[in-house]
């Protein structure tokens, strides 16, 4: 997709042939984020225009008490230290950010009056600064008003290193001014195309100046505040038990007219996921469940109970496979994979689309996920290519065995290829889950039959993704041939997602393993266009230069895509709650309601 | 006695001393990482969790972090929770007493079940009561917690639909209700640890006591036209709890094992279940503060039984 047929796409929606919708959806499919793609449209001239909301109750309060259950309950409740969604997921209850994502991702005004554009003047033509106008007549929980001074306190707290606070990449950046009590303008140092980070979504929830002020930096753990939280959202305060339970009532004075519609709600921790799903779907005890990491088939049972179903957002998480493009077996200067070896086989492109074809996705969703993971060649693919690789799974052991045979690697004695001393096994990592060990069986099994020898090795979650610099089995080291997992995209913004392909973010001995390319694919073209796509202002362009890149990383197997996986509720069916695959669950927990 | 207890509580801290370094070098050893979620996001830079690292010593070597973790802890610093930054004293005694309340029920339980059923069956040995206690005896204590617990939740909540299963810290009612709804949420969790220690203890008492039964003593005090009950309470159960004594001490961290499996089954805000969480996450000083605990509860039942002994059998005197 170019250029012309993105501005193709854009005209449109403008005359009204394309939803907007389709057209976020149609960007999803080849990598991009809904949010990018909603910047697109808005930069264009299509307003961000807000969805419809379906809130229907008519007054505030009277509906009772809403029970969530977040099986590993939210320990802590300062926004800007939730590092976990379920911290995130907690501390939203209280606390609200200027704008927030909605599932389509269009930015929805929270705290702010408006939405920025360049329509509106909020956001500048050079890209170096974005004015927000604050809703006037919001008050904190304690009475006092919420002003533009709040914003810069927020700004001034996060972006202290001395607070080590979960929000610093949003806010280190940039300059917070006041203009008036309700205007703030936020300048970026160099033109910012994605302007929606600071103070928006997950990362952008707002404290109080007046409570949190004496407690910044180092001192910023000792804050009561912490766990008592004062913020501007639909439910005040009430209790607090770390891992266990967060309870709130209801908030007379919200911004909001008739919302919102519980009278309180009850956030309790701990358990297991599947009792979770009981507890909603089978037994009615409670309202909500988040992140169902359960079997499809146990979900389905359980749904049968007929008091809840189960909701499923689409973000950008992505279960994949990556190829390692240094050899693992060597050690050089104290660190395997190191950069300054080549892997003596999977830098053969043959080998790389050998493995493409032998991985079964359609029997990975079909009997691993189900409705909870869509299988995808498309870790930033496009669509088209995808209908035809899932047609035949036969056909591709076929097309893998060519693809060896033609490129040399003959079968030896025991079955398996090689070529000049060179066999082809591999080591296939991946955390201990049971969906990931049976997908590791059936690609193990397909590999057996290419004349591929697998040996599948799983590895402790906590070890696993742990940044333990003495531990070899982390994934950031990759000491094998080839390892699995999700890779989440938080962020709405597909810059901060694409940069794990490109050079410079290498994870090496020397920065203790926390670069963000695992693959240690090295690519200059990539390079070039990413390097273009940081400072191009027009959101078309810029989606253009994304495009591409994702283009060159399926193109050379740099990793192989399995299956998209969403977020998976588990809601009592009498509750109505707006979800987003681009924001925290709790996020737009005032219009939530329970239907008549 | 008092010199005795002193003594005891002398003994103990050397043994305290040698668990948590012991406790502390495991888990200093063990892989994972409490900042591993922040380094895992690309939102989060580097150095966030690079100053938090530095800022808790946790690169500092190991024996430097005991040393300070032992002061800290004489000079009553339990030490800060990473995940909940929270300091944990405040984390351990917002749950210490639900614990307490729910291991104390179910030992109160076991003790109820276990006494009299193994009394009655050693006195009419191989009777058919014998025989069917000792069979569901058996079946107690062979089915590990999770499984009944389970079930129970199974039969109980969802089938029958009489008994809640997440168990709520908060009950929203006065008076008797209150009462009632915690006395019908305690039900499955209490039952479940309380069952499981009365198999083990029935057939205990049930062999303390037929060893008693056979004694001499036990004739002669029939022969002196002793009524039966009072051969039983005064003279069989007495000599015989001093091994049930003992077993019942030394059952106290099979006990906190059950627990940590109840709560986390039934939702049990307890330390059992906050210490799962802080091992998820790696959240090393609650871990540490936790088994800490649970190793000074230990030690404390283990010098109660001591103690108890004295009272049951006066032969033995404590010097």
């Amino acid at each position: 997709m170019n250029e012309r047929e993105l501005r193709g796409l854009i005209a449109d929606v403008k005359e009204g042939n394309l939803s907007r919708r389709a057209f976020v959806r149609r960007m999803v499919a080849v990598g991009l984020t809904a949010p990018l793609a909603a910047q697109m449209l808005a930069y264009n001239g299509v307003a961000m225009a807000q969805v419809k909301s379906a809130y229907k109750p008519t007054k505030a309060g009277g509906g009772g008490v809403l029970k969530v259950l977040w099986w590993q309950g939210p320990t802590l409740l300062n926004p800007h230290f939730a590092v976990g969604t379920k911290d995130q997921d907690g501390s939203r209850i209280f606390y609200e950010p200027l704008a927030a994502w909605d599932d389509d991702g269009f930015l929805m005004p929270v705290l702010a009056a408006e939405i920025p554009s360049l329509e509106n003047g909020g956001v500048a033509k050079d890209g170096l600064s974005v004015t927000w106008k604050l809703k006037q007549g919001v008050k904190w929980h304690d009475g006092k008003p919420f002003t533009a001074d709040d914003c810069i306190f927020n700004w001034k707290y996060a972006s202290d290193p001395a607070a080590a606070t979960y929000t610093i990449a949003s806010y280190k950046d940039v300059e917070v001014e006041k203009v008036d009590d309700h205007t703030i303008k936020v300048l970026f140092s160099k033109p910012t195309p994605f302007w929606a980070d600071a103070f928006v979504g997950a990362r952008g929830c707002l404290i109080p100046k007046h409570v949190f002020e004496p407690y910044m930096g180092a001192k910023s753990r000792d804050a009561p505040a912490n766990l008592s939280p004062i913020g501007t959202g639909p439910y005040l305060f009430e209790e607090f038990k770390p891992g266990d339970l967060v309870r709130g009532k209801i908030n007379p004075n919200y911004h909001e007219a008739n919302k919102p519609h519980f009278d309180a709600i009850e956030m309790k921790g701990g358990g297991d996921a599947v009792s979770a799903a009981r507890a909603v779907l089978q037994t009615g005890e409670y309202d909500f469940a988040w992140n169902m990491q359960v079997e499809d088939a146990i979900l389905k049972r359980l749904e049968e109970g007929g008091k809840g179903r189960i909701h499923i957002t689409l973000g950008g998480s992505i279960e994949h496979i990556q190829l390692n493009n240094t050899d693992p077996w060597t050690e050089v200067d104290g660190e395997r994979s190191s950069l300054k070896t080549e892997h003596p086989s999977l830098t053969d492109m043959a080998v790389r689309k050998a493995l493409n074809v032998l991985v079964d996705r359609q029997a990975v969703e079909d009997h691993i996920y189900g409705r909870t993971g869509k299988a995808t060649p498309n870790f930033l693919n496009n669509p088209e290519r995808f209908a035809s690789k899932k047609t035949s799974f036969e056909l591709n052991i076929d097309k893998a065995n060519k693809l060896l045979d033609d490129a040399g690697w003959k079968k030896g004695a025991d079955g398996i290829r090689e070529k000049n001393g060179v066999k082809l096994k591999y080591v296939y990592q991946t955390s201990i889950n049971q969906p990931r060990q049976k997908t590791q069986a059936i690609i193990k099994q397909a590999c057996q039959k290419a004349g591929i020898d697998i040996e599948v090795k799983a590895v402790t979650a906590s070890v696993y993704f742990s940044s333990d610099v003495g531990n070899p089995d982390t994934y950031t080291k990759f000491y094998t041939d080839l390892q699995m997992y999700t890779t989440t995209q938080p962020q709405p913004d597909a810059g901060t997602f694409m940069n794990q392909f490109t050079s410079w973010e290498v994870a090496t001995k020397e920065n203790k393993w926390q670069g963000r390319n695992i693959t240690r694919w090295q690519s200059e073209t990539y390079d070039k266009l990413y390097r273009a796509a940081e400072g191009e202002l027009d959101p078309v362009k810029r989606a253009e230069l994304f495009v591409k890149m994702n283009e060159l990383v399926i193109e050379n197997v740099v990793v192989i895509p399995v299956v998209w996986r969403g977020g998976v509720a588990a809601v009592s069916n009498k509750l109505n709650a707006p979800l987003s695959g681009w924001d925290n669950n709790t996020f737009n927990i005032k219009d939530w309601f329970r239907e008549a | 006695m008092s010199q005795y207890l002193i003594r005891r509580i002398l003994i103990a801290l050397p043994s305290l001393l040698g668990i948590s370094l012991v406790l502390f070098t495991v888990l200093a050893l063990a892989p994972g990482d409490p900042f591993g979620e922040l380094a895992q996001n690309p939102a989060v830079p580097p150095e966030v969790a690079a100053s938090l690292r530095e800022k808790f010593g946790m690169d500092d070597p190991i024996w430097e972090r005991y040393v300070k973790w032992l002061t800290q802890m004489l000079q009553g610093n339990w030490g800060f929770s990473f995940v909940s930054r929270v300091d944990v004293d405040v984390l351990i005694m917002q749950r210490l007493p639900t614990t307490l309340i729910v291991i104390g029920s179910s030992q109160i339980l076991a003790l109820l079940v276990a006494l009299p059923v193994g009394v009655y069956a050693a006195v009419r040995p191989y009777s058919l009561f014998d025989q069917i206690a000792t069979t569901l005896a058996f079946i107690g204590f062979s089915l590990p917690t999770f499984f009944t617990g389970l079930m129970l939740i199974l039969i109980f909540s969802i089938t029958l639909d009489w008994l809640p299963f997440v168990y709520q810290s908060n009950v929203e009612a006065t008076g008797l209700a209150f009462y009632w709804e915690h006395f019908k949420q305690s039900i499955m969790p209490v039952s479940v640890l309380g069952l499981f220690q009365a198999g083990v203890l029935t057939r205990f008492v049930r062999s303390a006591v037929l060893d008693v039964v056979r004694l001499d003593f036990v004739t002669t005090a029939r022969a002196k036209g002793l009524r039966e009950r009072a051969v039983i309470v005064k003279h069989i159960v007495r000599n015989a709890m001093i091994p049930v004594v003992t077993l019942v001490a030394l059952q106290m961290p099979a006990v906190f094992g059950g627990a940590v499996v109840t709560e986390q089954i039934f939702r049990v805000p307890g330390i059992g279940s906050l210490l799962i969480a802080a091992i998820l996450a790696n959240d090393t000083p609650v871990i540490m503060a936790v088994t800490f605990v649970f190793a000074c509860l230990v030690i404390l039942f283990n010098l109660i039984a001591d103690l108890l002994y004295g009272w049951l059998d006066p032969r033995i005197s404590y010097r």
